[in-house]
């Protein structure tokens, strides 16, 4: 079988995700502009530790060989260690998403005897400055600190985890810099509308010129730097990147919320794209049976795209994308390379676009006046 | 990249191999990189390539015809260079 081949019996779904994204809490100390699971506040519903262990045996019957656990902030569950222990301990591997905040000298000597455990941090800008305005005051130093004390531990190769908007792009060259000056690996993903993105995305997301830089800069490191396949929309520039040229959504891979809710991807945290919750007879009924997964691995209708002469290449883009600027899910993604979404997105009216979940995001608070010192 | 016919190799103990309608997924928990082995024939020689002294008896085993071992042996050294089998 072709490489095609493998790629068309993908789409049809697998009996099991090859990995899925386990959000383990809603809880963040920090709040960035363009969080995909609007998170701030722990639900009181989420999922108990008996639950999530549960949940890990569950994953190792189906020989899924690893969860990137993310949230939320994961380390801040008390129970943080115990669940990426067992998950160990029962085979399937570990990547994990964090700020790094929790990560001090004695968490990162405990993170760094552990086998089958890939830790990202994030990091969306080379200086204090681009990175704060999107991820807040204070964390680049706070990942920076990790960095330091994951490096000091002798963890091994962690992933620098950036997400490319336009303030980042003309900085990728130096974030391969710190990342292979660390002896860490890089990883650089697209920027989604989703969550609070619904909002920041406008003003985040790369220029179409940005998009053909990060296109060539990915040509050139080539299998150097991880991507998590999620740029094959710019495979209509030419020769397509590395990775799989298809979205994983509901076919390969799915997403596990907080609260036990299955979501096709860790993108589309939305009522239209909920396949069900691992509480109601298990995670395997609800990837082998649900209608929403059913219908993802129906053959792609290519829609408004089918005359265009790229689809083969970009296979239409995102859903997410297009689901959260209010774009129809057959239509082009509203960063085509050909331009087709820029026209489509200028089309529409922003007020029909879909309004912002509230999520789990903290509540807005009305700065309080400090009493003012008396005396001076 | 080529691998002699009579070396002896199996899969590396890092290595989950996972049963498909296509063939397997194989992942490597060293190296982190997933594999696709595309078809049953080749998944049945990488398995058995443990139980036999050389590349050529795993062949002969698994029935692969000789007109197409060139393909079997450049897969597995394929295989080798991605780590997930190994000489023995």
């Amino acid at each position: 079988m072709g490489a095609s081949g493998l790629v068309e019996r993908l789409k049809k779904g697998l009996d099991a995700p090859i990995c899925l994204t386990w959000e383990l809490t809603y809880s963040c100390n920090l709040q960035c502009i363009h969080c995909l699971s609007s998170s701030g506040v722990r639900d009181p519903r989420e999922l108990t530790t008996t639950e999530a262990k549960a949940l890990v045996e569950e994953l190792e019957r189906l020989q899924v060989f690893y969860v990137n656990i993310g949230g939320g902030e994961p380390m801040l569950r008390r129970d943080f260690f115990e669940i990426v222990e067992h998950a160990v301990a029962h085979h399937v591997g570990v990547k994990f998403s964090t700020n790094g905040t929790s990560i001090d000298r004695s968490a990162a000597r405990r993170l760094a005897a552990m086998d089958y455990l890939d830790i990202q941090i994030s990091l969306d800008g080379l200086d204090a400055a681009t990175n704060d305005a999107v991820r807040g005051t204070g964390s680049y130093a706070s990942a920076r600190r990790a960095m330091d004390h994951l490096a000091g531990a002798g963890f091994g190769p962690f992933k620098i985890s950036v997400v490319v908007t336009r303030h980042n792009v003309a900085q990728l060259d130096g974030f391969k810099a710190l990342a292979d000056g660390y002896g860490a690996q890089l990883r650089v993903t697209r920027l989604r509308p989703s969550g609070r993105g619904v909002e920041s995305w406008h003003e985040l997301h790369p220029s179409a010129e940005q998009q053909r830089e990060v296109y060539r800069w990915l040509l050139a490191h080539g299998d150097g730097v991880l991507t998590g396949d999620s740029f094959f929309h710019l495979n209509a520039l030419g020769e397509p990147l590395p990775g799989l040229n298809l979205c994983g959504a509901g076919r390969v891979v799915c997403l596990v919320d907080p609260i036990g809710d299955v979501y096709a991807c860790p993108f589309v945290l939305d009522a239209q794209f909920r396949a069900g919750n691992v509480r109601d007879g298990g995670f395997t009924a609800v990837w082998r049976e649900s209608e929403l997964f059913s219908s993802l691995r129906e053959p792609d209708a290519p829609g408004a795209c089918s005359s265009c002469g790229s689809y083969d290449a970009c296979q239409g883009g995102c859903m997410a994308a297009k689901f959260f600027v209010g774009l129809p899910l057959d239509g082009p993604d509203p960063e085509c390379v050909t331009g087709h979404g820029a026209e489509a997105l200028a089309g529409l009216d922003p007020a029909a676009r879909p309004a912002p979940a509230p999520g789990h995001s903290r509540p807005v608070t009305l700065l309080r006046r400090k009493p003012a010192a008396a005396g001076r | 990249m080529t691998l002699a016919l009579d070396a002896a190799y199996a899969l590396d103990p890092r290595v989950a191999l996972r049963p498909e309608p296509f063939g397997a997924l194989c992942y490597h928990y060293g190296n982190r990189r997933l594999t696709f082995l595309k078809s049953p024939d080749i998944v049945r020689l990488v398995s058995s390539l443990s139980d036999h002294g050389s590349v050529a008896e795993a062949l002969t085993a698994c029935e692969i015809e000789p007109r197409r071992w060139p393909a079997f042996v450049d897969a597995l050294a394929s295989l080798e260079a991605s780590e997930v089998i190994r000489g023995r």
